[in-house]
């Protein structure tokens, strides 16, 4: 086994189990930490493929930004753990079914595939920060800016909708 | 520099990712926390992005890395925008478990 695969191992283990994690933990905070390591594990992976400029921007984005508006979030509203409504139990029942036939019908895809063998490498410069501007400046401008209205309008919308209603008299 | 798919194999990559979606499908199912469900979404929009990145990878495409750039775009709107409905769901009724929102069931 090379190294690079070993390291693939550990990142995918830590991966996984920090998403299950995630999902079973009582405490929302302790879901939302375990979620920072998930996102920290995957940033991990991009760093692996060689794709920097996407690394940093995930962990500026998912690990900085949204794991801090979550955690904010959380603690506005104090929940803990004795906020938990108990599930009525076909709900959780519908829900380990319908989970266990989407993991069939995926599994039994993957199965059938047929298995990817060719690798040509040509050596060309794909994915580094200069490429990745260019492309961006160059063939994606008018969606790079659209990306941009679209931050715009959800920051006026988000100040909008957590703004408190004046009462009316 | 030799290319890092010779060695993982894209399979692998593939595996990975399902079993990422199918977690964060399975959070979005069993979890009534608004929040839970929220973190689920999140999970799975990162399985997906970790395909495309593979993917660009195995085509050595520059393509893929820029879709994944602006659905990580689209993501921070969207989870502003969420949470910030969610705290307003709070201030009214009190609790974000998702089966209090049933006024339209009448």
């Amino acid at each position: 086994m090379s190294t690079v695969l070993i390291l693939f191992c550990v990142l995918s283990a830590i991966t996984l189990l920090t998403a299950f994690l995630t999902i079973f933990s009582r405490n929302p905070i302790h879901s939302a930490i375990y979620l920072v390591i998930c996102f920290f594990s995957i940033a991990g992976h991009y760093l692996l493929l060689n794709a920097q400029f996407l690394a940093i921007v995930h962990i500026i984005v998912y690990s900085g930004a949204i794991m801090i508006l979550l955690l904010f979030t959380i603690m506005l509203m104090n929940l803990n753990e004795a906020d938990e409504v108990h599930k009525p139990r076909f709900t959780r029942l519908g829900a380990i079914v319908s989970f266990c036939l989407v993991c069939l019908v995926l599994i039994k895809i993957f199965i059938n595939s047929k298995p990817i063998v060719e690798y040509d490498y040509t050596g060309e410069d794909y994915q580094s920060i200069k490429v990745l501007g260019k492309a961006l400046l160059n063939e994606y401008m008018v969606p790079f800016e659209f990306a941009s209205i679209l931050l715009l309008v959800a920051m006026i919308g988000t100040v909008l909708l957590s703004k408190k209603e004046k009462l009316e008299k | 520099m030799n290319n890092i798919l010779t060695q993982i194999g894209i399979e692998n990559y593939i595996f990975l990712c399902v079993t990422l979606f199918c977690i964060g499908i399975f959070g979005v199912l069993y979890r009534r926390n608004a929040i839970i469900v929220f973190m689920s979404i999140e999970i799975m929009l990162n399985a997906v992005n970790l395909l495309f990145v593979a993917f660009s990878t195995y085509h050595q495409d520059t393509q893929g890395q820029v879709f994944v750039f602006f659905s990580m775009a689209v993501a921070a709107a969207e989870v502003a925008v969420g949470l910030a409905i969610l705290v307003s769901i709070f201030r009214n009724i009190g609790s974000i478990s998702i089966d209090n929102l049933k006024n339209l069931k009448g």
